[in-house]
């Protein structure tokens, strides 16, 4: 479990360009915060620096006592843009496999194939499913492995509004269950959060 | 380790998935293979003289086609970053990745070696040998490949970027076992060759992925 997320002047380059600096941020566990900007502020960057996958030029990410290692391999999640689904294999296929790898139960995996609605499209192809449809496998994973901190970029895009609310309740029960949610977003979240906004 | 195995699993499965990635590596060394004698000539002194080592290189060769794939397109999709973000160390993570290139295209390429180097002219009882240093040969070039990938991450065009940085790395292991092939065929001492071979590809074994989990990261950030 992850006790808080805390950014502690942190800056952030990318290709050469400064995105933003001493940025600084403390999202205790149970609370979202929403992350905005103009396109190419540095949303997804941060993101990723969160997650170790990009260096900070200066500043701190710390989880709230967890070891920064412990809490990146197996405390958080990353949704990006990319969903990491293999276009030419089975939803099921693809969610089994992210669910094991995330470290989820073959229980906790149906248990998010039923949340969300995934069942009639397990047999198909990644590459049959609408935009949508793969966002909702992605979060599928988000479910399947339960881990504390959701790092998520632009969660809302490709959903329709009917389940654009229904991901407001999931966020909203993995938040009353102690988790943390940083989502990068253009629209508002659906459930209450605080605002961080970068801004050059 | 259960998650390293469906890792291995999921390699296999979408190497042989439905672009039959490996078939068509065994379909270009296949094609190599037969081009050989129509330029060499139909002779056939001339054609067993060569034959062991034409259809080792043709087997380096056709290791290269399968290689673009192992980290571009997790790169491409985002897969890596979830690949990372797991209590497996990266290294293990790579290492497992070309395993399972290993398995998926190595194995059935050391299949086909055998049959190419008889059907060249190699006399029959050198397809033991052949079978044995293209598998360990197999091993080599798919952990040594797989720096090469990790490598030209990012790169457009980076299949032909992996090619040249590969092609150079692959000579030990074409000296070693060509090496042991021609003494064998000439009743030599061969051992040397082949376990100079294996200990390329323990050496590859060994220090790939800390080469590729490195060329990962740094691709990544």
């Amino acid at each position: 479990m992850i006790g808080a997320l805390e950014l502690r002047g942190l800056a952030v380059s990318r290709g050469g360009r400064r995105l933003f600096s001493d940025l600084s941020l403390m999202l205790p566990a149970g609370q979202a915060c929403a992350l905005t900007g103009a396109n190419g502020a540095g949303k997804t960057s941060l993101l990723r620096a969160v997650a170790g996958l990009g260096a900070a030029d200066a500043g701190e990410v710390a989880f709230g006592g967890t070891d920064p290692g412990e809490a990146r391999a197996s405390g958080l999640h990353l949704l990006g843009h990319q969903e990491g689904l293999k276009p030419a294999r089975t939803a099921r296929e693809e969610l089994a496999f992210w669910s094991a790898w995330a470290g989820g139960t073959a229980a906790s995996a149906r248990s998010a194939v039923e949340t969300l609605a995934l069942g009639p499209l397990l047999d198909l192809e990644v590459r049959r499913l609408s935009a949508g449809q793969r966002r909702r496998v992605a979060l599928a994973r988000l479910l399947a492995a339960p881990r504390s901190l959701w790092l998520l970029d632009e969660p809302l895009s490709p959903l329709d509004a009917a389940w654009r609310a229904r991901f407001g309740e999931i966020m909203q029960a993995h938040l009353a269950g102690g988790g943390l949610i940083l989502a990068a977003v253009h629209d508002p979240l659906p459930i209450p959060a605080m605002t961080l906004e970068l801004a050059p | 380790m259960s998650r390293l195995s469906t890792l291995l699993g999921r390699e296999v499965a979408l190497a042989w998935g439905r672009g039959g990635g490996a078939l068509v590596s065994v379909g270009f060394y296949a094609g190599v293979a037969t081009l050989l004698p129509l330029a060499i000539g139909p002779e056939a002194e001339r054609l067993a003289a060569v034959a062991s080592g034409a259809a080792w290189v043709a087997l380096a060769l056709a290791s290269l086609l399968s290689l673009e794939r192992l980290f571009e397109r997790d790169y491409e999709d985002g897969a890596l970053d979830l690949l990372i973000l797991s209590p497996a160390p990266l290294e293990l993570t790579c290492a497992v990745k070309c395993a399972g290139q290993w398995i998926a295209t190595g194995a059935p390429l050391a299949l086909a070696a055998p049959a190419a180097a008889i059907a060249l002219g190699a006399r029959p009882e050198l397809a033991p040998l052949v079978f044995a240093c293209a598998l360990v040969g197999g091993l080599a070039f798919a952990f040594v490949g797989g720096i090469g990938a990790a490598l030209s991450l990012g790169a457009r065009r980076g299949g032909l970027l992996t090619a040249v940085i590969v092609l150079p790395l692959f000579t030990p292991p074409v000296i070693f076992g060509g090496g042991a092939l021609d003494a064998f065929a000439g009743g030599l001492p061969w051992t040397s060759g082949f376990v100079l071979l294996c200990a390329y590809a323990a050496a590859a074994v060994a220090l790939g992925p800390l080469a590729m989990a490195a060329a990962c990261r740094n691709a990544l950030s």
